[in-house]
């Protein structure tokens, strides 16, 4: 039993590679196709599914802002995200929000250095592809009048001051506040979901709507890259799901069926409420229930069960649809591509549903009041607990960065006439086709 | 000489052009245009959002026509060819030519159509 428990806090913990622990092939190998199934996601994956989403004058810059985000937000990792993720802080006070800067460049990590059955290295490199898609999500919020430049550096500042902490928070090992707590986090609810979605609302409702909206109407550029972008989303979730169980075992197995089960019920859910509601099914909504169905198991899917994982994709994609539909007329807030609606909204589900779906059982990848000592309402107090510091942290933090951003850039929005050509001419001088 | 534009419904195309053949007209010119006349637009979905649709796609013919007995075929030809008997089905407009030149060898008017 210790052993295991050994083995567990190896996985959360890869700064003090152990030596008990030997390379598994097996493990490894998993590892980095989820490293590369996790990359695809993101410029692949979101880009088109945002970019489909935007209007054809916008299109290109949407993929552009993803796409750069990526790389950006990775470079930003590699330097002092990671030693503020999953780095110790000298202090116990520190060590509950952010590891220090003990790993600047990975100065502290050797390439032989394990975490856990697998290199170091490829935990790194995997954790950073979450690091990058977690704000690329936000980009789809403030589609259509944000200057490219502000975006950047709001990328590069926003990694470190929200990203890296609530990573740190929720996975950084012993210390961490909410990790401490025994919050459920199995690949990021809301580590990624509900911290990018949120970050994406407070930048769209700092940076102003679109004008026009919401009298204008706005057409997507093509609902088809859309739904290849799902797809693609949906391929490489299982790199980020089945991945974050560190290793190719039962419990990544586990998690690729719950997400499957998730998804495919969140998609047939959005298509019959839509049928129903609208009188006519889109591809448009299936592609976002399947996208409601993914974020809302995140958290979920190394925890339930195939039940479980159907209670949680019908209510991803419930609270999502209302957020889309109903939530965001009522509160007129511009969140040009739905990155709150439904990144934080179904990941907000997922973090307070795996309290209460959460299988009691000793052999799953986690600690918490529920499996130490059966306290399931002691559980989803522990998720609201996280649920609400990771909403604090990433409102103040964002705010911050926003300013900070947009004094750097002289401003975050693009000229008005700049917004009514498109900004892939007006930022890019590029057209996204020329047909 | 006379020109005919001819704005009709888009999956018309093939019919018209058949017919078109049938009457002798040898060459035409099209292009793909939007408009609306006494049609409404249609709506389109969005996230629940509804989206009327002004400019719906047509198709618009330009065929230029020698002598009359031409022009009367080609127009005869266009409107059975293209009507579908609900709205929207289009219109014909009759313009006149001043000149015409085939650009590979120069001829002129009658000559180059």
């Amino acid at each position: 039993m210790k052993l295991k428990l050994f083995a567990l806090l190896a996985a959360f913990m890869p700064i003090a590679a152990f030596s008990a622990d030997k390379l598994d092939s097996g493990d490894t190998a998993w590892m980095m196709i989820s490293t590369a199934l996790v990359l695809l996601m993101t410029p692949a994956g979101l880009a088109l599914f945002y970019a489909g989403m935007s209007r054809s004058k916008n299109a290109l810059n949407t993929y552009a802002m993803v796409m750069g985000a990526f790389v950006l937000a990775f470079v930003v990792w590699i330097v002092a995200g990671y030693s503020l993720a999953f780095g110790t802080a000298g202090s116990a006070f520190v060590q509950k929000f952010i590891g220090g800067f003990g790993n600047i460049l990975l100065s502290e990590t050797k390439w032989t250095d394990l975490s856990g059955t697998y290199p170091a290295y490829v935990f790194v490199a995997f954790q950073g592809t979450f690091a990058a898609i977690t704000v690329a999500i936000a980009s789809g919020s403030v589609i259509g009048r944000m200057k490219f430049s502000t975006w950047m550096v709001i990328v590069a500042l926003w990694g470190l001051v929200v990203y890296a902490p609530i990573t740190h928070m929720v996975w950084g090992g012993d210390g961490a506040l909410l990790f401490d707590a025994g919050a459920l986090d199995f690949a990021g609810g809301t580590v990624v979901h509900m911290n990018g979605g949120l970050a994406g609302l407070v930048l769209a409702i700092l940076v102003g709507k679109r004008v026009g909206y919401p009298k204008t109407a706005m057409k997507p550029f093509s609902i088809i890259l859309t739904a290849a972008g799902a797809a693609l989303l949906w391929f490489g979730w299982y790199g980020f799901n089945g991945g974050s169980a560190f290793g190719a075992n039962k419990i990544a197995g586990l998690a690729v069926l719950t997400t499957t089960v998730a998804t495919a019920a969140a998609g047939v859910t959005w298509l019959l409420l839509e049928w129903a509601i609208f009188k006519k099914p889109t591809l448009l909504g299936i592609a976002s229930g399947i996208i409601a169905g993914l974020v809302a198991i995140t958290p979920a899917a190394g925890f339930v069960s195939v039940g479980g994982s159907f209670i949680v994709g019908i209510g991803g994609t419930l609270i999502a649809f209302f957020g889309v539909v109903t939530l965001k007329k009522k509160l007129g807030y511009d969140d040009s591509l739905d990155a709150f609606g439904i990144h934080f909204l179904a990941g907000l589900w997922g973090a307070l549903v795996t309290g209460l779906l959460a299988l009691n059982d000793k052999d799953l990848l986690w600690d918490g009041p529920l499996k130490e000592s059966g306290d399931r309402i002691g559980q989803f107090m522990v998720q609201v607990q996280s649920v609400v510091v990771v909403g604090l942290w990433t409102l103040i933090g964002t705010v911050i960065v926003y300013y900070i951003a947009s004094a750097l850039t002289g401003g975050a929005r693009v000229a008005t006439e700049d917004e009514e050509i498109g900004l892939d001419e007006s930022v890019h001088g590029e057209r996204g086709m020329n047909l | 000489m006379k020109k005919i534009e001819a704005i009709i419904k888009p999956f018309k195309l093939d019919d018209v052009k058949e017919a078109l053949v049938e009457a002798g007209i040898e060459g035409m010119t099209v292009s793909e245009v939007k408009g609306y006349g006494r049609q409404q637009g249609h709506s389109e979905l969005y996230r629940g959002a509804e989206y009327v649709v002004e400019f719906i796609p047509k198709i618009k013919i330009e065929i230029v026509v020698s002598a009359d007995d031409y022009l009367n075929k080609a127009i005869e030809a266009i409107k059975s060819a293209a009507k579908t008997g609900k709205i929207g089905d289009g219109k014909i407009f009759v313009s006149e030519i001043e000149k015409t030149i085939r650009i590979r060898t120069d001829e002129e008017d009658a000559e180059a159509l």
